[in-house]
């Protein structure tokens, strides 16, 4: 019974990992840029909700109706001012100038936040679970944390598929230049892109913020845990991303169960397993260039 | 009237010289070929125009304004689409969809769905598919319904013909006469000089990145033609 739990928490845990990395995977996709700054972005947000939360007293979950666009706008700018000039100079330039960011937002919230452990304080809910079995417990926030990241993945997924923005953003995907060609101002979709990306780390941001403690020193951490969740389940596949984060919260919780010192660890292998045995993850979209 | 006037225009690839001052014009209405050997700056002539590649000295005047600096999807707005080389459909996209993402622009005119569906019947058949697994003759279909979705006033086609059978290439060049009736001009770049001279009211001929000849199809003779294509 304990490894069922242990794997229901992962699956659960999963979620999370999904919302971190959901905007990863959309931003490689669309302009093959690879945001190190990922991870930091979803932290600084979690410490605008915790500000937002302090100065106004309103709960964390109401407080994303202003972080969330906060970080939107944000996403829009970033991407128009400073990453956009990034991407003629191929992948390197982004790649060293968000590694720069990531530094700037590190040492930034260092000095405005200190190097302490904050959390986001949901109340009750945070302990509140649900009992299945009489062995088998399931947390409320946990379940909401799943919950919001299906649902988060449905929208992109519809918006993707139904309207003329998702079709642009495959098609500027597929190929810049053609996009050019139809019309699509690529530095705007772009900030577009950007924005709906920092909108979903965002809200992962905040729910790991209500799930644990967090510290200016996190950024990196969450990152990787996003990059491993995108490879598993395969560049291009938002539901590849679900499967990916549920893979690796299972993996790092059953190895917690195995010995608590082996959770970390545990991801890690069942993601260089992955890597090697399919390089392309489990569900690759078709048709996506390997960059 | 002049719809498209490129003049004195020169283009380079680092130190490489693509074009010499070059000079064209396409009229409202105009069906307009460019010929020459591979390498002579025919797609270089179409991507300038396009905005795809920036112009060094030179004007580009579309509609009577200078458009030398207008970003590509701003020349999309305007009126100008291109049907690049090679096709570049969207493989992740559904035939439909492509379709529907040239009307990215939201320019208004007769191409919509259903009539670019009913110049290229093919492309009805095929609506849900993926681009990716069209024939080459059905992904240069698909190109140019995409371009046309956009309504524009000037079409600007790069080598149709290129790599496709000779019944292909007469079934795409049977859709130009219904694309001109609308009044759009077109602009088509061809090394396939039969085909080209037999679909246009006016020729250039372009060698080395200079126009080496021009002038209406029935008053260019054979030997003229040749010369200007070959250089000897």
């Amino acid at each position: 019974m304990e490894w069922l739990n242990a794997i229901v928490q992962g699956l659960l845990l999963g979620g999370l990992y999904a919302m971190l990395a959901t905007g990863l995977s959309l931003v490689f996709g669309v302009m093959r840029l690879v945001n190190l700054a990922h991870g930091d972005l979803g932290l600084l947000a979690a410490f605008v909700a915790l500000v937002i939360v302090g100065t106004t007293g309103i709960g964390p979950f109401a407080s994303l109706l202003i972080v969330v666009p906060l970080m939107m706008g944000l996403g829009y700018v970033l991407q128009r001012v400073i990453l956009n000039r990034t991407m003629e100079g191929g992948v390197l330039s982004s790649v060293l100038v968000t590694f720069g960011l990531a530094v700037v937002l590190q040492n930034g919230l260092l000095t405005i936040f200190t190097a302490d452990s904050r959390g986001l304080d949901v109340g009750s809910l945070e302990t509140a679970s649900l009992q299945i079995t009489d062995r088998l417990i399931v947390g409320w926030l946990p379940l909401i944390t799943l919950g919001t990241a299906v649902v988060i993945l449905v929208a992109l997924q519809l918006m993707l598929d139904r309207t003329q923005l998702g079709r642009a953003l495959r098609a500027a995907s597929d190929d810049g230049e053609a996009a050019r060609i139809v019309g699509i101002d690529n530095r705007h979709l772009f900030g577009l892109a950007m924005a709906i990306a920092l909108g979903t780390v965002a809200i992962g941001g905040v729910f790991l913020g209500i799930r644990t403690t967090f510290a200016p020193a996190d950024g990196p951490a969450l990152l990787i845990f996003a990059y491993e969740a995108v490879i598993i389940g395969g560049l291009g596949s938002l539901w590849g991303t679900l499967v990916g984060g549920i893979i690796l919260g299972v993996s790092q919780t059953v190895g917690g169960q195995i010995n608590p010192a082996y959770q970390i660890l545990a991801g890690h292998l069942v993601f260089l397993a992955i890597l090697l045995l399919r390089p392309e993850g489990l569900f690759p979209r078709p048709g996506v260039r390997q960059a | 009237m002049t719809l498209l006037a490129v003049e004195r225009v020169s283009s380079f690839y680092g130190d490489f010289q693509a074009l010499f001052d070059v000079s064209i014009s396409v009229d409202e209405g105009e069906t307009i070929a460019i010929i020459g050997a591979n390498g002579a700056g025919k797609s270089t002539l179409l991507r300038l125009i396009a905005g795809l590649l920036p112009t060094r000295g030179g004007e580009i005047r579309y509609d009577g304004q200078v458009v030398n600096r207008l970003p590509t999807h701003e020349r999309v707005r305007e009126g100008i689409s291109l049907v690049p080389e090679g096709r570049r459909v969207f493989p992740s996209l559904s035939v439909d969809e492509n379709l529907m993402i040239g009307a990215y622009r939201r320019r208004s005119g007769r191409w919509d769905l259903a009539s670019v569906r009913a110049l290229f019947p093919i492309l009805a058949d095929r609506g849900r598919r993926s681009a990716a697994v069209l024939s080459g003759g059905e992904q240069q279909a698909l190109a140019i319904g995409r371009a046309l979705m956009a309504n524009p006033r000037l079409l600007l086609l790069d080598e149709v013909s290129l790599g496709l059978a000779p019944i292909v290439i007469a079934q795409l060049y049977a859709a130009l006469p219904r694309i001109r009736e609308g009044g759009t001009s077109v602009l088509l770049v061809e090394q396939n000089i039969d085909q080209a001279l037999s679909a246009a009211d006016r020729a250039y001929c372009l060698l080395e990145g200079r126009i080496s000849l021009s002038g209406r199809p029935a008053g260019l003779s054979r030997a003229e033609v040749t010369r200007a294509y070959f250089g000897f």
